[in-house]
């Protein structure tokens, strides 16, 4: 059963001038045809400017498709009387922690949503608690969001769109204004929620180590979804990945660079672990039992 | 100096006066800074005086954080000092050329000065033991009854509480925006009035646009998390009248009795 | 020398609740030309140290030299030390005020009291400098993207003629080609103006290429201090720090704990895979 669901859709930028005569149009989405299953982790990949945050906005009916269609669980984006209904089952998490809590501390910035949402009192504490809980953020329930670090904060921000009980959770670039260590502790928590509590994860980033984990990743360019597969098929193919401006991980470029000096090792290596046990099978000289093909899953 | 001020800088602690309803302390501020200019005879500031002491021990904020936000004022006690020490008219004690300072006007400086002491404490006492969030809150429904004539209150309430969250982050922006233009040879501190505005603009450019795009920010996320106004909103806390509360009013009503009753008598 | 550093302390809100020592005993010569990268996680202190090199932080104690001029001796000016310091801080929304960028790039020359068409030589100089496309030269700041607006960010502290130019995390934000753009362009400022270069950042895989030597800072102290390779054998020390060495060299590290003879101290990919091949080559010549 797929969650998300986009049909042809596109997004125009319009610029006006002061008589709201159109200036210029700049499509930023172009035709993306998109299914997104219940309980997935996804991952939306794409340089500056490739139309994945825009993308993202749709998810939310924050922005409504100038072409084609977007449905949430079923929903149209463009009805308007389910506008709320979707953004309560789509939670969208942003890229500047300090833009998005509204609260002066962190249990009533969590409280936020189901507050909109108009939730009973008793019912909005025992979320507030689960959600702070599940993001490890129990502890700091009556700090200042203003003395947390940027991880923290984010972690803050993911629980306050965790107690409106959304089905899918869109993250977008969650880790760009963060260290290495903000970095983890959020993929972590992100990763987290989706284990355990099957909330679909849609993460929209361009750092790569974070979306090995992921059970589908798709690039974007030029407003278009350009690669789609799993992470070992994304990351298989370092020349378009480059070609799209793009990063690889560093052990898969090692090991790219090792299969073209003619070593036995298989496509799309993601993490050390894995090319120092291929090396390890070479180097004890049974090139033949290859480990883990790439499997190649059509989607 | 701005980060002396402790006029809503919450001090988190678990106290009676912390529990207490917003709209107590809203009422009870307000109360106390009227009663301070209405009674003025030295039995009410010695009243006055001795009510917010036993207050500030009951909200176990520490007193250095009391006085931390009188600094900031000090200038402004120092004026109201000297103006009523040389401008009350009255027994001259002391004169030099046309300056004369009367007995009256001594009284009178010493006065002003504690019932300045006084305002300053009672309202940082309010602002110490409430957060910025119950504050908006208390006064959101405390003015509810405004609503009825078309007082946009939740909308207040909810502007001043965001305002207040981003009050520290935009003082740090200033901060960083300033050193990133220091860098490059802006120079603050020399020059007339005219040439110091004119030195702020490489500061206030970036920071107004930094706060637009803040706000754009803000009301998107908003937005995603389901806000559309008051309509249909519940609270996490929600206020209501408790126990301490129907006391504390009680409190209040007798500290006005023995205001006006000390000042009847003497 | 460039820089010299003598036992530098700086206490954060001296004498209230919130005194927090941020630099601790900080001693460091950095020498002309050197491409130097600064690394340490978020509030390491890293960020304070720099802002005291062209004396917008002042230190607690302890001293700096700049060209073995002291800088908090009487009379030295902080206003002529800004230019030869240039600090091009972590958000270019933070400097970028003017109409158009050439403007807001003559900023700097302007304070040190060139005239309008002197400043404007130098913007026009620099701007050339940062491979900023000419016709951006009259766009709002604004309007740049964000790899642009660094560069135009860059230009305006490079306008001033720096010999050391110090920048704080200046990839942040960007993507993977935008990084690489700007770090390309700080290592040509480098070997081409033979400015020297301070590069603040938490990522060791960015500086790895680019820097000839590596400072690493944890809790307000200097942790390591030398050659990439040299820095990254500590792995464990930079790993309690918060940091992580790259990729490759946790791989070869791996590796070398297998008992595979390879130099665990290798940063990049080329180096990484000539090493492996080599030792596997090695290998099967004395089993043959």
């Amino acid at each position: 059963m797929e969650i998300i669901r986009a049909e042809k859709l596109s997004y125009d930028y319009v610029s006006v001038d002061d008589d709201g005569k159109e200036q210029g149009r700049y499509r930023a989405v172009d035709g993306v045809d998109l299914d997104i299953e219940k309980g997935d982790f996804i991952a939306i990949l794409g340089h500056n400017g490739s139309g994945k945050s825009t993308l993202a906005k749709h998810i939310n009916a924050l922005l409504l498709p100038t072409e084609g269609s977007l449905f949430v669980d079923g929903m149209d984006t463009r009805s308007e009387d389910e506008v709320w209904k979707i953004r309560q089952s789509a939670g969208m998490v942003f890229q500047n922690p300090d833009n998005q809590i509204i609260g002066t501390i962190v249990d009533e910035d969590v409280a936020f949503g189901p507050e909109n949402l108009g939730v009973e009192k008793e019912e909005i504490w025992r979320r507030v608690e689960k959600s702070l809980k599940s993001v490890n953020m129990w502890e700091y329930r009556s700090h200042s969001p203003n003395k947390l670090s940027g991880g923290q904060k984010q972690r803050v921000a993911i629980a306050g769109v965790v107690a409106m009980q959304p089905k899918c959770i869109v993250l977008d670039e969650p880790t760009a204004m963060l260290d290495p260590v903000g970095r983890r502790e959020v993929i972590d928590t992100v990763l987290e929620l989706n284990r355990t509590q099957k909330v679909t994860i849609i993460l929209i980033t361009h750092y790569m180590e974070e979306v090995i984990r992921a059970d589908h990743v798709i690039v974007m360019d030029q407003g278009k979804v350009v690669m789609q597969g799993t992470p070992r098929e994304i990351f298989s193919q370092v020349d378009m990945l480059r070609h799209y401006r793009l990063d690889v991980p560093q052990v898969t470029l090692l090991a790219e660079e090792l299969r073209k000096a003619g070593l036995d090792l298989p496509k799309g290596i993601l993490t050390e672990e894995e090319l120092v046990m291929e090396l390890r099978r070479i180097r004890k000289g049974n090139p033949g039992t290859q480990s883990r093909e790439p499997r190649l899953k059509k989607r | 100096m701005l980060r002396d001020i402790t006029l809503g800088q919450y001090y988190p602690a678990d106290s009676v006066i912390h529990k207490l309803d917003p709209r107590v302390k809203l009422l009870g501020t307000v109360l106390y800074i009227v009663s301070l200019f209405v009674f003025g005879k030295p039995v009410n500031y010695l009243l006055a005086a001795v009510f917010l002491i036993i207050l500030i021990r009951l909200s176990k904020v520490p007193v250095s954080f009391m006085v931390r936000g009188l600094r900031a004022i000090f200038i402004l006690m120092l004026i109201t000092a000297v103006f009523n020490l040389f401008l009350t008219p009255g027994t001259v004690v002391w004169q030099l050329w046309k300056l004369k300072i009367t007995k009256e006007g001594i009284r009178v400086a010493i006065l002003m000065v504690i019932r300045l002491i006084l305002l300053v404490m009672g309202s940082s006492l309010m602002t110490l033991t409430t957060t910025p969030n119950d504050l908006t809150d208390g006064m959101e429904k405390g003015l509810g009854f405004l609503k009825k004539i078309h007082v946009p209150v939740h909308e207040i309430a909810m502007m001043m509480s965001i305002a207040l969250r981003f009050i520290p982050i935009l003082m740090e922006e200033t901060d960083k925006i300033m050193k990133a233009q220091s860098a490059r040879g802006a120079d603050f501190d020399t020059g007339n009035l005219i040439q110091k505005a004119k030195s702020l603009v490489p500061v206030l450019v970036p920071l107004f646009i930094s706060a637009f795009r803040r706000a754009n920010d803000l009301a998107m996320a908003m937005e995603a998390r389901g806000y559309h106004g008051g309509e249909g909103r519940t609270k996490m806390r929600p206020l209501e009248y408790h126990r301490n509360d129907h006391i504390a009013y009680l409190v209040l009503a007798g500290y006005l009795a023995i205001m006006i009753a000390a000042k009847m008598l003497t | 020398m460039a820089i010299r550093i003598e036992h530098l302390e700086y206490v954060y809100s001296a004498g209230t609740a919130f005194e927090r020592k941020a630099l601790k005993d900080i001693n460091l010569t950095i020498g002309d030309g050197e491409f130097v990268a600064l690394i340490g996680h978020t509030g390491s202190g890293k960020s304070t140290l720099i802002q005291h090199l062209n004396g917008l932080l002042r230190g607690t104690s302890g001293r700096i030299f700049y060209k073995d001029e002291d800088i908090y001796a009487e009379g030295y000016s902080m206003k002529a030390l800004r230019t030869h310091v240039g600090l091009v801080f972590q958000y270019p929304e933070h400097q970028l005020f003017e109409t158009d960028v050439l403007t807001d790039v003559c900023f700097g020359p302007k304070n040190q009291g060139l005239s309008p068409q002197e400043a404007q030589r130098e913007a026009l100089w620099a701007l050339e400098q940062v491979k900023l496309e000419k016709s951006f030269y009259n766009q709002a700041p604004f309007d740049l993207s964000g790899g642009q607006k660094r560069r135009a960010a860059i230009a305006g502290i490079l306008a001033m003629h720096p010999d050391v130019l110090i920048l704080d995390e200046p990839t942040a934000g960007l993507d993977p080609q935008g990084r690489d753009e700007i770090l390309g362009l700080v290592k040509s400022l480098h070997e081409e103006q033979g400015i020297t270069v301070i590069l603040v950042s938490h990522s060791m895989e960015d500086v790895a290429n680019y820097a000839s030597r590596i400072v690493v800072m944890d809790h307000g102290s200097i942790l390591l201090d030398g050659t990439p390779k040299e820095v990254f054998a500590h792995r464990s020390e930079l790993e309690a720090a918060g940091l992580a060495v790259p990729q490759v060299t946790r791989v070869m590290d791996d590796l070398a704990q297998e008992g595979w003879i390879v130099d665990r101290n290798v940063t990049t990919c080329q180096e990484a895979a000539a090493q492996i091949l080599n030792a596997l080559h090695k290998e099967k010549h004395v089993q043959a």
